[in-house]
């Protein structure tokens, strides 16, 4: 199989998990779409891992690194969704702007969490 | 014995103002005695090292509590006639006004911290007349000086007593500059600050420097006296409680000036610019003064100017000399004055006015205080210098050592040559001294008629036409037969009044006071006694006259102008008399000259640093602020912003590296 398919597949699937990233407003839809780019990232390592014909298959371990390294992470950021969740009654990320420099732009959105607080 | 005795002196009051101080809210009932009791023993104890060192003698102690580098500072005394009688009179006169305020002052919610400081103000001035080193002196100097600020303004509630406050401090502190180099001048000459040291480089011709240190000094002194180009500060000083008068005016504060110059005589001697500045100072003093306290209408300002007169007369003996005439002077004056500020304590109780013009149409205060009108009656004789009283000798004793100046023979008992003593300036002192001998004599006779003997109209036995509702309203209300005053008050006025009858008896006996003194004789002399005592009579002569046709043509005047006086003020000064009333204008031509563009500068400095300096911090301040707002609005909390921000950077830097290869 030529490299172009899984490369092609690799970039498509990253720029999906990159629209997903930017573009959803709820935080658990941000984590699937981070999942989704660094899972064309392991497409990436494993089809230039056999493209190169690797000895030591660095770019399959590496892969099974990363699949390690984004439970752990999808684990912790699903735990910080929930207790954003549990607090504020919301995982929406445009909601959750309270640390950010108070200005007159954010006022609004204080206001809303704010009161979704109280 | 005597040197223990010395030190307890000028500390007993001092602890006294200490305890005072801190007494005075927990144990209201110590603050009296406290105020009293330290003051009166240091009065005992001045004379009982007055009698223990006896005449002629003096004694020096001196200890270094610590090396300070350069010239050594000690703590030292040096009592001789001079500093001993004069601790006498600082003692006696500061405690006839500590009795006399606890009652004149027993309403005042502020009594505790006034006779605190009046403690400390006596425990000073005891301090620079015991003092043997220039520098301690000083420090007993300042202390007057503030404490003068504190007493003056007693009551701040009144703007009056604020200036006058703030005025009596900055017109003194601007002598106090000179007065301090002009210390470190005599000192660097002489090699030490012991007055002794001073003294004995000075008698010995080894001040190469006298006539600049002498001149320093005098701005100092003009100040703390109230010598003519400094003198403002006294007559607003009276917005002061009165026993504060009696104390600054008599004992202490202008005192201090006097017998600083007394101290350092030879000094003074050595120079004979030093002596002719001195002597000048004091004529316009004392003839300005004069004229000043003729036209005055307060009954204090009139003893204000008289005060700055009378020290006028001392400056102008120690010009032509004569350091015993000024101290014996200085004596029988801050008897006096004392005595006469602390009745016209009582007579403004009685009155409740200051103003003459309003005693003048008084009926009845000579009924009612009775013995300030006695007292005061002998005050004012001393003052005029009339024969028997205390005043007469001392005042023809100067006269006596101008006279030898003009003669050319100045009497400086051998404490300088007497040939640095010009003739002319001799002359000027004594006819300065017999002009004003005239005008004292007319103010004194000016006040005793005005303040005691009212003009009868007619209408009056109807209806008493009392110049104020208020005095009016005292008068009708409270008419008691007997006098109003309080023992407290009444005491210490037949106390003054022995010295201002006594003292100046001393002056006939020769060896008496000389001998305590220099040993210039203190006799009057018959060429200027008679003179002298012609000159009073006729300035009393003058006014009584000059009063009895004023009264007249107020009777005569009497349906038509209700609102008259009988002032012989406007007859005897004619002219004069609109300028004298505001003191030639001096606090005028200062408020021009000084005053007006200091605070144009003020203005100016506040306008440059308001708007002009604080334009460019406030720039430098909203600049970076204004950057901030504008680099803030990037931070709004929106991760996906950010997230959208790096992506953007990082396609362009993958674009940028691309393109560059």
């Amino acid at each position: 199989m030529h490299l172009v398919y899984p490369a092609v597949l690799a970039a498509l699937l990253f720029c999906v998990g990159l629209y997903g990233v930017l573009a959803r407003r709820n935080a658990v839809l941000m984590l699937m779409s981070v999942e989704l780019m660094l899972n064309a990232v392991n497409l990436n390592l494993v089809a230039f891992d056999v493209w190169l014909r690797d000895i030591l298959h660095a770019g399959q371990a590496l892969t099974l690194f990363t699949i390690t390294v984004a439970a752990a992470e999808i684990g912790l950021g699903l735990a910080i969704v929930l207790l954003i969740f549990r607090n504020r009654g919301t995982a929406d990320i445009d909601r959750v702007g309270r640390l950010a420099d108070g200005d007159e732009t954010t006022g609004d959105i204080e206001k809303e969490s704010g009161a979704t607080v109280g | 014995m005597t040197l223990t005795l010395a030190i307890l002196v000028p500390l007993l009051p001092f602890l006294g103002a200490l305890a005072g101080l801190a007494a005075g809210r927990r144990a209201p009932g110590l603050v009296r005695p406290l105020a009293v009791l330290p003051t009166l023993a240091a009065a005992v104890l001045a004379v009982l090292v007055m009698v223990g060192l006896g005449p002629g003698h003096h004694l020096d102690a001196a200890t270094q509590l610590t090396p300070t580098g350069g010239l050594p500072i000690t703590l030292s005394f040096h009592l001789d006639g001079i500093a001993v009688l004069l601790a006498v009179l600082v003692t006696v006169v500061a405690t006839c006004v500590q009795v006399y305020s606890t009652s004149y002052l027993r309403e005042d919610p502020r009594y505790p911290s006034y006779a605190a400081l009046v403690s400390l103000f006596t425990a000073a001035m005891l301090l620079v007349v015991y003092s043997g080193d220039l520098i301690v002196l000083l420090v007993g100097w300042e202390v007057m000086g503030v404490c003068s600020y504190f007493l003056v303004g007693h009551h701040w509630e009144r703007p009056d007593a604020r200036s006058a406050s703030i005025k009596a401090f900055l017109v003194t502190k601007l002598g106090d500059v000179p007065f301090l180099f002009g210390i470190f001048v005599l000192a660097s000459d002489a090699g030490t600050f012991r007055i002794d040291g001073v003294v004995a480089a000075a008698q010995t011709g080894q001040l190469p420097h006298a006539t600049l240190a002498a001149i320093l000094l005098l701005c100092g002194v003009a100040g703390k006296s109230a010598q003519f180009p400094l003198h403002t500060w006294l007559p607003d000083a009276m917005a002061g409680p009165t026993p504060v008068s009696a104390l600054i005016h008599a004992a202490t504060m202008v005192a201090a000036g006097v017998y600083l110059v007394a101290r350092l005589e030879p000094v003074f001697l050595r120079s004979t610019a030093a002596l002719v500045v001195l002597g000048i100072m004091a004529v316009i003093t004392m003839i300005g003064s004069a004229l000043c306290a003729l036209a005055q209408d307060d009954l204090k300002r009139v003893l204000a100017y008289s005060t700055v007169g009378q020290l006028g007369y001392m400056a102008g003996a120690l010009a032509v000399g004569d350091r015993d005439a000024a101290l014996f002077h200085l004596i029988t004056h801050g008897a006096f004055k004392a005595l006469l500020f602390l009745c016209a304590g009582v007579v403004i109780h009685a009155a409740h006015t200051n103003s003459l013009t309003a005693m003048s149409r008084m009926d009845g205060l000579r009924r009612r205080v009775p013995d300030a009108y006695a007292t005061m009656g002998l005050g004012l004789a001393a003052l005029a210098g009339l024969p028997p009283f205390s005043g007469f000798f001392s005042k023809d004793a100067i006269l006596t050592a101008a006279e030898h100046a003009a003669n050319g023979e100045a009497l400086t008992g051998g404490l300088g040559p007497a040939g640095n003593v010009p003739c002319w300036l001799g002359w000027t002192v004594l006819i300065g001294g017999l002009l004003t001998a005239l005008l004292t004599a007319a103010y004194a006779t000016r006040l005793w008629l005005l303040a005691f003997f009212p003009v009868r109209r007619p209408e009056q036995a109807a209806a008493p036409v009392a110049p104020t509702a208020a005095a009016a309203a005292a008068l009708v209300s409270d008419e008691p037969a007997g006098p109003v005053e309080p023992p407290a008050m009444r005491a210490p006025l037949w106390l003054l009044a022995v010295p201002t009858l006594a003292l100046g008896l001393v002056g006939l006996w020769p060896k008496a006071l000389p001998a305590w003194l220099d040993g210039v004789s203190l006799t009057p002399s018959p060429v200027t006694w008679p003179i002298a005592t012609a000159v009073a009579l006729l300035g009393a002569g003058l006014a009584w006259l000059a009063w009895r046709r004023a009264a007249a043509r107020v009777l005569a005047e009497a349906e038509t102008d209700v609102g008259a006086a009988a002032d012989p003020a406007p007859l005897l000064l004619g002219p004069l008399l609109a300028p004298a009333r505001v003191g030639f204008g001096v606090d005028v031509f200062y408020d021009r000259v000084f005053v007006r563009p200091f605070l144009a500068a003020a203005r100016l400095v506040s306008f440059l640093d308001r708007e002009v300096v604080e334009t460019y911090v406030k720039g430098a301040a909203g600049t970076p602020g204004l950057l901030g707002r504008a680099v803030r609005r990037a931070q709004n909390g929106n991760t996906q912003g950010y997230l959208s921000a790096l992506a953007a950077g990082v396609v362009l830097l993958a674009v940028i590296v691309a393109v560059a290869q």
